[in-house]
């Protein structure tokens, strides 16, 4: 069987045949590219960087303010003004504002009604309006401090230079205004509470239930497989898509329902279907195929000897899906549902073509009110050309960032206590 | 159950002629919950079928409205380098090929590098670096996409505009978006490319070092060739996330469309227009509203195709190793 | 970092006193827990020595540190030597790639790249800069394989068309194209039908004739047919794998002169 008989030895290396020594050339080579891969690592990690850093530099740092009318000159008899009394403010108030403005606050709400530190603040707002004239980022403010007070001196010599930190707690209890220092994100945290609170109670549901079906009662026939197909390719649609098809089916075609003109609910302002319900069921579609895969995925893990040892004591499939399948799937099953959660908190696309309202100061009230989010405020703060909205665009994103992050963190918590106690 | 058991005692009573009951019991009984509950789940799984027709029907309806009307037609729409509604034309090339630029940009960055990183990862780094660095990649991944179009205009527009002047660059530009757009999905790179790199076996790497190869070689010439489907797949998929990719484009790239090839002038995307005309005042069955739904279904077309593809590349061609 | 030149061979092979390679007080540690323990080896050139004893005592461990494959694996260290053309391969000016393709092996699971049979042989001593006529090499070496015959004609099939002795077979002759002084095989034969097995033992034989041999197996049949040294190594009481006795196989198998050793051949453990 020996096939090398009459076959002449392997040729030993030497020069003729081999290129003397490529090793330190190809040491050489190897080297350089590791250090490429590394390169590579260490962009992605500076870019991260780079995009924290420039976030809260532009939530911090030195700002110019300039009031139109100084405090000083409103006190009376030597009464500092935040301890007039709230007549005594309401007078100034009256004296000082439009009597069409004054009207208007008196119909929303009578200043018999307002307490004094209401008034106070009414004050502020409308005589005294302090107004930010110009802005620098924490860098600027803490390396070039000389610069900018020689700046302001010169050009705003009526304002005051403040350090001022556009995320604070103030921010996130205010409501939108159109005045940068005075805005914010209240109505936006608010609005996309709400619509997530509608998401998770369609989508959730829906969502399990297909993975279970597709998981436990399925066989492996055509319109199954189709199914399957299909989550897999929805998975992969553009979320403007499927803010177009909220567009037209609940915003358009659904009017009467999510209007709330079905229930005589519909919000006094407007009266169309763009609401937090169309917003809420958009990103329950949109996130849908996620939770299923997810979900999948989670209930294929619990090992088939627990489901054998349920039916061997005469359950039935239900009551082994119910008690046994999906507690011990439960851990996976929640950590996805919490991922695909914090990215539909971030979905910003859909919202804006379902109609996403452009400036509205007052907290929802209902499933059928207008509704803007966080990532959509954040985005129209943005686009606005003035530097102070900049500002405060960091600082809203600052403020969903960490809303994420801390969601984010309690779905790794959850992953690990549980992978432990397996 | 409980009527069950309590016949069964009954059962044990009656030893003698009692065996044709007992096969009564063991029959096949009607569990009515069951049913319902299979039902039910069956709906469920029925819904994702309904959001797949209702993407169809949508974008098609409208876009059939669209071309229906007299001042569009097909073929303009396709050959058309010009959309001005206001003049009637409705060229989709301006839109598309912003499209194809901002995602070309994309791809230059996140393809190279993404590999890179994965290459790094599984075949160089210690197990510390790798803690280090994936959760990293995963916060990368996990920031919203309004989050990456503010750094593109407010740091990486800046940037383009010191390196290369103030003058070539304008404010609104598609090599920014493009360039943000790129580290945006990078992350979907370099672990999808991860992925397929771990899974070529061990086995492999061994018998390449046992015959003297450095373990540049091993990586590049013989575990990435063994993982070549998957990193195809990443690729593809890579591609339909960034053409379908909306805000960064929307804040970043320029607000009207523009059919030009200069990366430093602003353009708007497909996705980008859509957001643009649906964010304003928008009447339902005007030719603004119908011509989104165009465009969309020129997009789903799109990233439909490339996914499918894509999944198409990993069955045909995936690797056998034993 | 000192490569070996393939030239310079013949220099030291009177100074080894005829010695293919040797392990000197080796030990071997994973972390802490250290796998064998003081090994004093010298392997005779261009003979097929056998490392035999029961499972967990070290054999594989030993053979891959002969090639460094052990530096793989995170956390392995060595104390002692392992002498290869005069030098100890651990010393750190030592290129391990050089050790590697001087000093080849043969996986218990045949594993041929997913390539074609031709690239699977070619493509080590492409990258080790061979300039020859590659066709001719290719065509020697799965001579020398005894696997020319079977897939002369199909040299552009993936490498995994073949059976599973075919496949091994292949892996033979990946390892011999580039030259290596000595093959180190593991198991070779264990994954593999009884005819098969057979193809590769006769093929060892076959290959000691230019090469050196050293073959980890667990069967005690196979190392007393084909070897002609065997050592035996044994678990002592902290589960470091020590060598208890060396010798030629003849002599070990009718005549050992260690009782641990007596006990394992007739099958009294193990």
């Amino acid at each position: 069987m020996s096939t090398r008989a009459q076959s002449s030895p392997v040729p030993a290396w030497d020069s003729t045949n081999t290129s003397t020594n490529n090793l330190p050339r190809r040491h050489r080579t190897a080297k350089l590219w590791q250090l490429l891969f590394m390169l590579a690592t260490i962009v992605a990690v500076l870019t991260l960087v780079a995009m924290l850093f420039n976030i809260i530099n532009s939530s911090f740092g030195l700002v110019a303010i300039q009031n139109e009318v100084e405090p000083e000159t409103l006190s009376q008899d030597g009464v500092p003004l935040e301890q007039l009394s709230k007549e005594q403010l309401v007078a100034i108030l009256k004296d000082k504002v439009s009597k069409g403005l004054f009207r208007r606050l008196e119909s929303e709400q009578p200043f018999a009604d307002r307490d004094q530190a209401n008034v106070y603040a009414l004050v502020v707002e409308r005589v005294i309006k302090p107004r930010i004239v110009r802005s620098w980022t924490l860098s600027e403010s803490l390396l070039q401090r000389k610069a900018i007070e020689a700046e302001v001196s010169q050009q705003y010599p009526n304002a005051r230079l403040e350090f001022r930190s556009w995320f604070n707690p103030n921010f996130v209890s205010s409501p939108q205004s159109s005045v940068p220092q005075l805005a914010g994100v209240r109505t936006a945290i608010l609005g996309s509470l709400w619509t997530i609170l509608i998401t998770i109670v369609v989508a959730f549901p829906l969502g399990m239930g297909a993975a279970i079906y597709l998981e436990e009662y399925a066989s492996d026939n055509f319109v199954n497989r189709i199914i399957q197909t299909n989550i897999s390719n929805l998975a992969g649609v553009p979320s403007i898509i499927y803010g177009m098809l909220g567009l037209a089916i609940f915003v358009r075609g659904l009017e009467p329902l999510t209007s709330g003109a079905l229930f005589g609910l519909t919000d006094p302002t407007t009266a169309n279907g763009r609401t937090i319900l169309s917003a809420g069921l958009t990103l329950a579609l949109l996130i849908l195929p996620v939770l299923i895969i997810n979900g999948q995925e989670a209930i294929r893990a619990v090992p088939n000897s627990l489901r054998h040892a349920s039916y061997a004591l005469g359950a039935t499939r239900w009551q082994t899906i119910w008690h046994h399948v999906l507690p011990s799937a439960l851990p996976g099953i929640l950590t996805g549902t919490i991922l695909a959660i914090s990215r539909a908190i971030g979905e910003t696309a859909p919202l804006v073509v379902v109609g996403a309202s452009t400036f509205i100061v007052f907290d929802p009230s209902s499933p059928f009110s207008k509704f803007t989010a966080l990532p959509i405020q954040i985005y129209q703060w943005t686009v606005r050309p003035q530097l102070e909205f900049r500002n405060i665009a960091a600082a809203a994103i600052l403020v969903l960032l960490v809303l994420l992050l801390s969601l984010n963190a309690s779905a790794v918590i959850l992953r690990n206590r549980f992978s432990r106690r397996l | 159950m409980m009527q069950h058991t309590s016949k069964v005692r009954t059962m044990a009573g009656l030893v003698g002629g009692a065996t044709i009951e007992v096969a009564d019991e063991l029959r096949k009984r009607r569990r009515w919950g069951e049913t319902f509950i299979q039902a039910f789940l069956f709906m469920c799984g029925a819904v994702s079928i309904l959001t797949t027709l209702g993407i169809v029907f949508v974008l098609g309806k409208e876009s059939l409205l669209f071309f229906s009307m007299p001042e569009v037609s097909l073929v303009e729409f396709f050959t058309s380098t010009s959309w001005h509604p206001a003049v009637g034309d409705f060229g989709i090339w301006p839109l598309v090929n912003a499209t194809v630029m901002t995602s070309g940009f994309a791809m230059l960055v996140a393809l190279p590098l993404g590999l890179c990183v994965a290459i790094y990862l599984s075949e160089y780094a210690s197990e510390r670096v790798r803690a280090v660095l994936k959760p990293i990649l995963e916060i990368l991944a996990g920031i919203p996409t309004v989050v990456y179009g503010y750094f593109a205009l407010t740091f990486m527009t800046p940037l383009l505009r010191s390196i290369f002047g103030i003058e070539t660059v304008e404010i609104y530009n598609t090599a920014s978006a493009g360039l943000v757009m790129g580290i945006l999905i990078l992350p979907l790179v370099s672990s999808m490319s991860e992925d397929a790199l771990s899974a070529v076996p061990r086995s492999l790497r061994e018998a390449a070092y046992a015959l003297g190869a450095t373990k540049l070689e091993t990586a590049i010439r013989i575990v990435v060739p063994a993982a070549l489907s998957g990193i195809a797949a990443a690729f593809l998929l890579a591609v339909s996330r960034a053409v379908g990719e909306t805000m960064i484009v929307a804040i970043a790239a320029g607000a009207g469309p523009a059919f030009t090839f200069n990366p430093f002038k602003a353009a708007e995307t497909m996705t980008g227009h859509i957001v643009r005309i649906s964010g304003g005042d928008l009447s339902y069955d005007s030719i603004d509203y119908n011509s989104i739904f165009a465009i969309g279904l020129l997009l789903f077309l799109i990233t439909l195709g490339l996914n499918i593809i894509s999944r198409r590349v990993v069955r045909r061609f995936r690797e056998v190793y034993e | 970092m000192l490569a070996l030149k393939p030239a310079d061979t013949t220099r030291y092979v009177s100074s080894n006193g005829g010695y293919a390679i040797e392990a000197h007080q080796l030990s071997v540690y994973y972390g802490n827990f250290r796998a064998i323990k003081d090994i004093n080896l010298k392997v005779q050139r261009n003979k097929i020595t056998a490392l035999i004893g029961p499972s967990g005592c070290g054999k594989s461990t030993l053979l891959r540190a002969f090639n460094r494959m052990n530096d793989l694996v995170p956390g392995a260290h060595v104390e002692g030597e392992v002498r290869f053309l005069g030098r100890n391969i651990y010393a750190p000016n030592i290129d391990p790639v050089e050790v590697r393709r001087r000093i080849g092996m043969v996986f218990q699971k045949p594993n041929p790249f997913p390539k074609s049979i031709y690239e699977n042989v070619a493509w080590g001593a492409r990258i080790n800069g061979f300039r020859g006529n590659m066709d001719e090499l290719v065509e020697q070496s799965l001579r020398e394989a005894a696997l020319w015959d079977e897939v002369k004609d199909k040299l552009h099939q993936s490498g995994l068309s073949l059976s599973g002795g075919q496949q091994q077979r292949l892996c033979i002759a990946r390892v011999v194209a580039v030259r290596p002084e000595i093959i180190l095989m593991d198991e070779p034969a264990s994954a593999l039908d009884p005819i098969a097995t057979l193809k590769i033992e006769e093929l060892m034989h076959e290959l000691a004739r230019d090469y050196t041999i050293i073959i980890v197996t667990h069967n005690m049949q196979q190392a007393a047919r084909t070897s002609d040294y065997t050592a035996f190594l044994l678990m002592d009481e902290d589960r470091a794998g020590i060598l208890v006795e060396y010798g030629p196989t003849h002599q070990l198998f009718t005549n050992p002169k260690d009782k641990r050793t007596e006990d394992y051949i007739t099958g009294r453990f193990g």
